[in-house]
């Protein structure tokens, strides 16, 4: 992946991923975590994970967030109020952050593996890069209880959710 | 009461909808095809084909003024058509004709015939109106201009499309 | 930064570059406004009207005694609109969002950008015809037209109005709905591909028969033939999906006059209102370029050889000898003509189903969508998983 559009997408995301906190108007939110799928989703493609990438645009950005915004536009949700800070929340708040940073910093800086550059992957010669069928083979041999449970979680997800749907209000 | 409406039951090519969908298609498409293959008939393409030798004789175009065979105006200025017209389009100034003129018995001419082409409506009043037989409404249709001063008809211009007129009125003519 | 510089594969970024502007703004665009020409004139003919045949290109502006009159006549229409679009006023209502309600048009377009994974003709010069050659593309092409909802939803939020509102909403669950139809309907397509690269997957109908069509090549086994039982049944159901999420008529409630006045674009106006209306004609020529990749081997014709100058074998076998007569970036370019002509047919087949069938209601639409076409589609990938296991013994 080309170092300038790394740096490129990665900020355009994170810029985004902060105005989805900072954004008060409850749309202006989701359209940024939009955009902020959309720059991860780039990042994956310039990882060669096209499947990942395309996944990601197909679920959060074409299905879930859309999903989102109708429920935000539904409930008609103004922007949110502007609250008075508490002082001491604030600063505790900061400092278990500022810890927490200068923890994970102390700690990367000492794993052997944050120092070492990453090998440079190389495929089989003879094998053209198939991300999907990687995936698919993983998915189905490796990973299949795994993957039949998740589908078993959703199928008792989506049945709870009839349920509790259908259910006459008393 | 309610009144239930009795749904006819439907057969199952008839549930299963695509085949009514092929048939209505067949429809449209005989329709485009007869188009193309130009057995429709159409409307007429208008400034290529016109219409106007199938024109009837009590077809009603714009209002003009006539003149008799002896090349006198018909109109005598009497203003009824002026009084008559539903949208007021018409304006008319009165003269006398002077003594000396061959048609001095008649007295009256218009000085001024104005006919406003846009507020006009064709309804033919002034036509039937008219005692002296001095304003048809011909078979001009096609009437427009760039301002509204070009669409206000003068005599000049009444008399230009209306013409000679023979006939039908003689009170004026000397021989009789 | 020279290193920097020097790590941008500056000849692929120029030949991408190349072929976006080639089939966005020399083919796509005047297709798009050209397919909103034949619209009006297949609609006339078919009820027996004339339609715009005026038009033609104002020749007498340059002193000409008479304007120039194509064949058919009216041919200048689509310049006609696009300067009636621009040159009319731009209105904004009050009390709209104003940002998002720039917006919404802007999204509108994004339906261009799923043209990136589509092949639109073989090779010429030796370069793939196609703009982004990933082995996801079918993915990609969905998740593009899955992000088309924004600019509907945001349209008809934005403009805080009713009906528009109502349209917005509307549009939204249909394209959800039939979004989970599309893309199931067409996996059936790809058991039988093994893959989901689409110039893999004309390639493969060149050579062994189109998906509905197999005449020649591999497409004359059982297996094939068998298959076409679950690949029409994932035609009728790619394609009436297909209908649903352009919002074409009988499933255009997004707009439906009758009810919401204009629907998702009724505040809108001048070059914005165009924006939609080119977006969803759009949006329509990328539906049809996918049915003919799916389902009409694409840039294939059975007899005209890729841009190699190889065809299938048994046409290799026969006009081989001729084939060779031509220089290859001819065969190259006749490729491409075949893909936009096959892709004209199918929007003449949107534009003549258009103007036959009445509207469908809303809860019918929905119907059709959850308990119909999801389980029909649903059910074709077990009978192609049932044909695939039994034939591959």
């Amino acid at each position: 992946m080309n170092p300038l559009l790394f740096w490129f997408f990665a900020a355009m995301m994170l810029a985004f991923g902060v105005s989805v906190v900072l954004n008060r108007n409850p749309v202006a939110s989701a359209l940024s975590l939009v955009v902020s799928f959309l720059c991860l989703a780039a990042l994956y493609v310039g990882l060669d994970a096209y499947f990942i990438g395309a996944i990601q645009v197909i679920v959060y950005a074409g299905a879930v967030m859309v999903l989102f915004l109708f429920i935000i536009m539904l409930l008609d949700l103004g922007a949110e109020q502007r609250r008075k800070f508490n002082k001491v929340a604030l600063v505790g708040g900061s400092a278990v952050a500022l810890g927490f940073a200068a923890q994970l910093v102390g700690v990367l800086g000492k794993f052997p593996m944050g120092n070492k550059p990453f090998p440079e992957l190389k495929l089989p010669p003879g094998e053209s890069l198939n991300d999907l069928q990687h995936v698919g083979e993983t998915l189905f041999s490796v990973h299949t209880l795994p993957f039949q449970v998740i589908g078993v979680l959703i199928l008792v997800a989506t049945i709870g959710v009839i349920v509790i749907s259908k259910r006459e209000l008393k | 009461m309610a009144y239930v409406v009795q749904r006819p039951e439907l057969t199952l090519k008839e549930k299963a909808y695509l085949p009514s969908i092929i048939s209505g298609l067949k429809i449209t498409f005989g329709h485009f095809k007869k188009m193309l293959k130009g057995e429709t008939k159409v409307t007429m393409q208008y400034p290529e084909e016109k219409w106007d030798a199938e024109l009837p004789e009590y077809y009603r175009g714009a209002p003009t003024l006539v003149k008799d065979e002896h090349d006198r105006e018909r109109c005598v200025a009497c203003q009824l058509c002026e009084f008559i017209c539903p949208p007021r389009a018409i304006t008319i100034t009165p003269e006398e004709i002077p003594a000396d003129s061959r048609f001095a018995k008649v007295e009256k001419r218009p000085a001024e015939f104005k006919i406003d082409m846009i507020r006009c409506i064709y309804c033919g009043m002034c036509e039937e109106v008219c005692p002296e037989q001095a304003i048809y409404l011909r078979k001009d249709y096609a009437i427009n201009g760039v301002t509204r001063e070009e669409m206000v008809h003068d005599k000049k211009k009444l008399y230009e499309l209306g013409g000679v007129f023979k006939g039908l009125v003689h009170k004026w003519n000397p021989e009789k | 930064m020279i290193s920097l510089l020097a790590s941008i594969p500056w000849e692929m970024l120029i030949w991408s570059l190349a072929k976006a502007v080639f089939v966005i703004f020399l083919v796509v665009l005047p297709l798009v406004s050209y397919t909103v020409y034949a619209e009006r004139r297949v609609s006339a003919a078919i009820q027996d009207r004339v339609g715009p045949n005026r038009t033609g290109f104002p020749t007498t502006l340059l002193g000409f005694k008479k304007d120039l009159q194509l064949f058919l006549g009216g041919l200048g229409q689509p310049v006609a609109d696009a300067l009636k679009f621009i040159l009319k006023e731009d209105f904004t209502p009050g009390g709209v969002k104003q940002f998002y309600f720039w917006l919404a048009p802007c999204l509108a377009m994004l339906p261009l950008v799923s043209l990136a994974f589509i092949p639109f003709g073989s090779s010429f010069l030796g370069e793939k015809m196609v703009i982004a050659d990933v082995n996801v593309s079918v993915l990609g092409v969905f998740a593009v037209t899955g992000c088309g909802v924004y600019a509907i939803v945001l349209a008809g939020w934005a403009s805080n109005s009713k009906y528009p509102f109502l349209g917005g909403i509307r549009s939204s669950s249909q394209m959800i709905a039939y979004e989970l139809s599309m893309g199931l309907s067409i996996i059936p397509v790809l058991m039988l591909f093994g893959g989901m690269k689409l110039s893999d997957l004309v390639q493969y109908q060149a050579d062994n028969g189109w998906l509905l069509l197999p005449l020649w090549g591999g497409g004359l086994s059982a297996e094939r033939w068998l298959m076409l039982l679950p690949l029409a049944i994932s035609f009728i159901v790619f394609t009436i999906s297909v209908f649903a999420e352009t919002n074409r008529l009988p499933f255009d409630m997004p707009e439906s006059e009758t009810e919401l006045v204009a629907g998702y674009h009724t505040e809108y106006s001048s070059m914005k209102f165009a924006l939609f209306f080119l977006g969803e004609y759009a949006a329509m020529i990328v539906g049809s370029s996918l049915i003919v990749v799916f389902f009409f081997g694409g840039w294939s014709l059975p007899f005209i050889p890729d841009g190699q100058g190889h065809a299938a074998t048994f046409f290799q076998n026969i006009f081989g000898d001729f084939y060779a007569l031509l220089p290859d970036w001819f065969w190259g370019l006749a490729n491409i003509t075949v893909f936009f002509g096959k892709v004209a047919l199918v929007l003449v087949f949107f534009i003549w189903v258009r103007w036959t069938l009445p509207r469908f209601r809303f809860d019918q639409l929905m119907k059709i969508g959850w308990l119909y076409l999801f389980e029909i589609a649903l059910v074709n990938i077990f009978l192609t998983a049932a044909i695939l296991a039994f034939t591959s013994k």
